[in-house]
C-alpha cells in the first residue's frame, strides 16, 4: 500500500442550478477530510456552492480504443437533431 | 496513483505488437498536429509520457519549494494587509503544486514517488528558489519578476497537447494574475518610499534580475529538449523568444519604478524593436542547478523535515480511517 | 500610520469596550500569526492550504476588530498601529493563543480549544447591543464553525489514530489545559460589557464550551485534564515569555523603519 493517502476525485457545483463538474483530484485519509481538502484547495475563490468527492479507484471509465464502437454509431442518427427537418419558414413556433 | 478507470491504460497502451507502434505514433502525432488534446488513457509514445512526467513534476516541485523563500517573510510582513496577501499567495502556490501533482498522477506516477524524488535530490525544480529572500523588497521582486517570468512561461502551456496539464495551467494562470500585480505594488510602495526603502528595492532588483531571466532556461542553441517538445506541442515558444518578450515588457516597468536594471548593455534597439541585453552568466545557472546555489541545502532540508515530522500525522489519519471502516463494517 | 500614533507604551486609558475588542482582536491576530508559521511546513500539502485558510480568516477578523478598537480609543491608531507598534504588555490576547505551535498535534489542540471558545463568544455577540460588533461576529462565526470542524476533526483522528498520535495529543492537551481557565475568568471588563448588553456573560458560555469539548475528547478517546487554577492573565497584558518573541518578529519592519509606508 502507498504511504500517501488515497486519491479522491473532486466535483464542484459552481452555483445553484448548474451541475457538478470535475475539477481535479487530491489526497485524503477519509471522505470527510477529502471534502475539507476540496474546500481548501478548489474553492478558495468562491468557485463552489457544493462539493462531491469520490475515491478515484471507484470510477469505471470507458476505453479510448472502444470509442469507435461506443460513439460512432450515434453519428449517422442525424434525425435526432431538430435541424434534420425541413419546415417551411412561414410555419411558426416549431 | 490515478487508479482504475481513470488511470488504467487503454488496451492499445498495453497490447501493442512492435509493428503497430508506427501506426499508433502516426495517429498520435496527427491528433497533436490537429490541436486535439491527448487524454490520460489515450495511447502516447513513452518518450512523450516521460517528458511530461519530468516537466510536470519539476513544475510541481517548483511551486512547493517556491513556498519557502516567500514564506520566510510571512511572519514579518509590514502591514496586516500585506501579511494576508502574502499568505494567500504562498497558499496559492501550494494549491498550484497540488493541481500539477494531480496532472502528473494521470500519467501513472504516484505523488509519493515524485515527492521521494524531490527529497532524495534527484528531481529538479526551478533554481530561482535557491536564492535567499534577504529583505522585504525581495518579496516584491519575486512577485514582479519571478512570477512575471513564470506567467510568461506558463501561458503557452495552457494550450499544451496534454489535456490534464493544459487544464491545470488554465486554473493556475487565472489565479496567478494577482501574484505579479501584488509584487509590483510592493515595489512601487518602496520606490516611492524613503531613501532606505528605495535602496532596498534597487538591491532586490540587482539580485533577482539575472536569476529571473535565467528562468527561461538555456539558450535555444543549447537546449536539448526544445525541438521535440515543440513537435509534441508541450512547448509553444523557444526559451529565447520568451526571454526576449519578458525583457521587452519588464524594462519599461523598471523605468517606471525609477530603478536601474543591473545590465549595462540593456538598450532599446530601434532596428529590431526589441531590447538588447548583456551576456548571461550560464556558469552560475549551471552551478545552482547542480546544487551549489546559496539555499539548495536549506530548501531541501525544509521540505524533508516537513515530510518527516508529518509522517506520524499522516499515519494517524490513515489508521483512524481504517478503524472507522472496520467499525462501519462491524455495524453493518 | 500617523506620526502621533507611534507610541510604544500602552497609551491612553482605554475604555472597557475598547479593551474587550482588543482581547478578541489580539487573540485572532496572535493565533493567525502562529498558524501562518506552518505554511510550507505542514504534514501534508493539503494541510498547508487548510492552515493557511484558518490563518487568513483570523487575520481578517483581527483587522476588523482592531480597526474598530482604534476608533473607539480615539487616538488615531489604525489596525497597523495597533498590531505593529504596541509592546507585549499592551496586547490583550488570551495566553493560549501565543503558545508555540509545537508539533501538529499541539497546534490542533490549541486550535480546537480556542475555536470552541470563539464559537461561544461570537454566538453570544450575535445579539450584542453594539451592532457593529454583532456584524463582525456574524461574519466571524461562519469562519469559526469551519475552524472548529477542521480542528475537532483532526483532534479525533489524532486521538483515535495510532498509539504515537494518541500519546502526543494527550500530552499536548495536558500541557495546554491550564490556559483554558482564563477563557472564562470574568473580570471587570467582561462584567461591564455583559452588564451593558454588549458581550455575553462568560459564566454562561463556559458550560456550553465544556460540553462541546467533552464531546470531541470522548470521540478522540482523550482524557480531560483536571482543572487548573487561574494563573495566566494575557487578557490583562501579563503574558508568557513567548509573546515578546512573536511581536519582535512580527513588528520587525515597522520598528526598524519608523514612519515608512509599505
Amino acid at each position: 500500500m502507498s504511504n500517501d493517502w488515497p486519491l479522491y476525485e473532486v466535483f464542484i457545483r459552481s452555483r445553484s442550478g448548474l451541475e457538478h463538474k470535475h475539477v481535479g483530484s487530491l489526497h485524503a485519509a477519509d471522505a470527510a477530510m477529502a471534502v475539507e481538502h476540496a474546500r481548501d484547495v478548489y474553492t478558495r475563490r468562491q468557485e463552489g456552492v457544493s462539493i462531491w468527492v469520490m475515491r478515484s479507484s471507484d470510477i469505471v471509465a470507458s476505453d479510448p480504443t472502444d470509442a469507435d464502437a461506443l460513439f460512432e454509431p450515434a453519428r449517422d442518427k442525424v434525425y435526432r437533431h431538430p435541424t434534420f427537418y425541413a419546415i417551411p419558414d412561414e410555419v411558426k413556433n416549431l | 496513483m490515478y487508479t482504475q478507470g481513470l488511470d488504467s491504460l487503454g488496451k492499445e497502451c498495453v497490447h501493442t505488437a512492435a509493428g503497430d507502434t508506427a501506426a499508433l505514433e502516426a495517429r498520435f502525432q496527427g491528433k497533436v498536429d490537429a490541436d486535439e488534446k491527448i487524454e490520460p488513457k489515450d495511447w502516447m509514445p513513452d518518450a512523450y509520457r516521460q517528458t511530461l512526467i519530468r516537466q510536470i513534476s519539476q513544475h510541481a516541485h517548483s511551486e512547493i519549494v517556491g513556498m519557502l523563500p516567500e514564506g520566510n517573510w510571512i511572519s514579518r510582513a509590514p502591514t496586516l494587509r500585506r501579511k494576508a496577501v502574502l499568505i494567500a499567495k504562498v497558499q496559492d502556490e501550494g494549491g498550484h503544486g497540488m493541481y500539477l501533482y494531480s496532472a502528473a498522477e494521470t500519467l501513472g506516477i504516484e505523488r509519493e514517488q515524485m515527492l521521494e524524488q524531490l527529497l532524495a535530490g534527484t528531481a529538479k525544480y526551478s533554481s530561482i528558489f535557491n536564492y535567499p529572500t534577504l529583505t522585504w523588497a525581495d518579496i516584491g521582486a519575486i512577485g514582479w519578476l519571478v512570477d512575471g517570468a513564470a506567467i510568461m512561461n506558463q501561458i503557452p502551456i495552457c494550450r499544451c497537447s496534454y489535456g490534464p496539464y493544459a487544464r491545470a495551467m488554465v486554473r493556475i494562470c487565472k489565479e496567478e494574475s494577482f501574484h505579479q500585480r501584488q509584487g509590483f505594488e510592493i515595489m512601487l510602495a518602496l520606490a516611492r518610499g524613503t531613501p532606505e526603502q528605495q535602496a532596498m528595492a534597487q538591491d532586490a532588483l540587482n539580485r533577482w534580475w539575472w536569476p529571473s531571466i535565467m528562468m527561461f532556461g538555456p539558450s535555444d542553441t543549447e537546449s536539448r529538449h526544445t525541438a521535440q517538445s515543440m513537435r509534441w506541442k508541450i512547448k509553444r515558444f523557444t526559451n529565447d523568444e520568451l526571454r526576449q518578450k519578458f525583457i521587452d515588457i519588464t524594462a519599461p516597468q523598471a523605468q517606471f519604478l525609477g530603478l536601474q536594471i543591473p545590465d549595462p548593455d540593456l538598450a532599446w534597439d530601434e532596428s529590431t524593436q526589441h531590447f538588447k541585453f548583456g551576456q548571461i552568466d550560464w556558469s552560475e545557472f549551471q552551478a545552482v542547478l547542480k546544487g551549489h546555489g546559496p539555499c539548495n541545502r536549506e530548501r531541501l532540508e525544509a521540505r524533508r523535515s516537513a515530510h518527516e515530522n508529518g509522517r506520524w500525522v499522516r499515519e494517524a489519519a490513515a489508521a483512524h480511517a481504517e478503524k472507522q471502516r472496520a467499525r462501519a463494517q462491524r455495524a453493518a | 500610520m500617523s506620526a502621533a500614533s507611534r507610541s510604544i507604551t500602552p497609551g491612553p486609558v482605554q475604555s472597557a469596550h475598547c479593551r474587550y475588542l482588543l482581547r478578541l482582536g489580539d487573540t485572532s491576530l496572535v493565533l493567525g500569526q502562529r498558524l501562518a508559521e506552518w505554511v510550507g511546513h505542514s504534514p501534508a500539502l493539503e494541510e498547508d492550504l487548510g492552515l493557511a485558510n484558518l490563518s487568513l480568516d483570523l487575520i481578517g477578523q483581527a483587522r476588523l476588530l482592531l480597526s474598530y478598537a482604534g476608533e473607539l480609543e480615539g487616538q488615531g491608531r489604525d489596525e497597523d498601529a495597533l498590531a505593529f507598534l504596541r509592546d507585549a504588555p499592551a496586547f490583550l490576547n488570551m495566553t493560549l493563543a501565543e503558545q508555540p505551535n509545537g508539533d501538529f498535534g499541539r497546534t490542533i489542540v490549541r486550535q480546537c480549544l480556542l475555536d470552541a471558545w470563539q464559537l461561544e463568544v461570537y454566538a453570544g455577540l450575535a445579539d450584542s447591543s453594539d451592532r457593529r460588533l454583532a456584524s463582525i461576529a456574524a461574519k466571524a462565526i461562519k469562519e469559526t464553525r469551519y475552524h472548529f470542524r477542521f480542528s475537532s476533526g483532526w483532534l479525533v483522528r489524532l486521538g483515535d489514530g495510532t498509539e504515537e498520535s494518541h500519546r502526543r495529543v494527550q500530552e499536548a492537551l495536558n500541557e495546554l489545559w491550564r490556559f483554558t481557565t482564563e477563557l472564562f475568568a470574568a473580570d471587570e471588563v467582561d462584567d461591564a460589557l455583559a452588564a451593558a448588553g454588549v458581550a455575553p456573560g462568560l459564566a454562561e458560555l463556559q458550560p456550553r464550551w465544556s460540553a462541546r469539548i467533552d464531546e470531541v475528547l470522548q470521540e478522540a478517546t482523550l482524557v480531560r485534564p483536571a482543572p487548573v487554577p487561574y494563573q495566566w492573565h494575557g487578557k490583562r497584558g501579563v503574558h508568557t515569555e513567548y509573546l515578546g518573541h512573536v511581536l519582535a518578529e512580527m513588528q520587525h519592519l515597522q520598528r526598524t523603519y519608523p514612519g515608512a509606508q509599505w
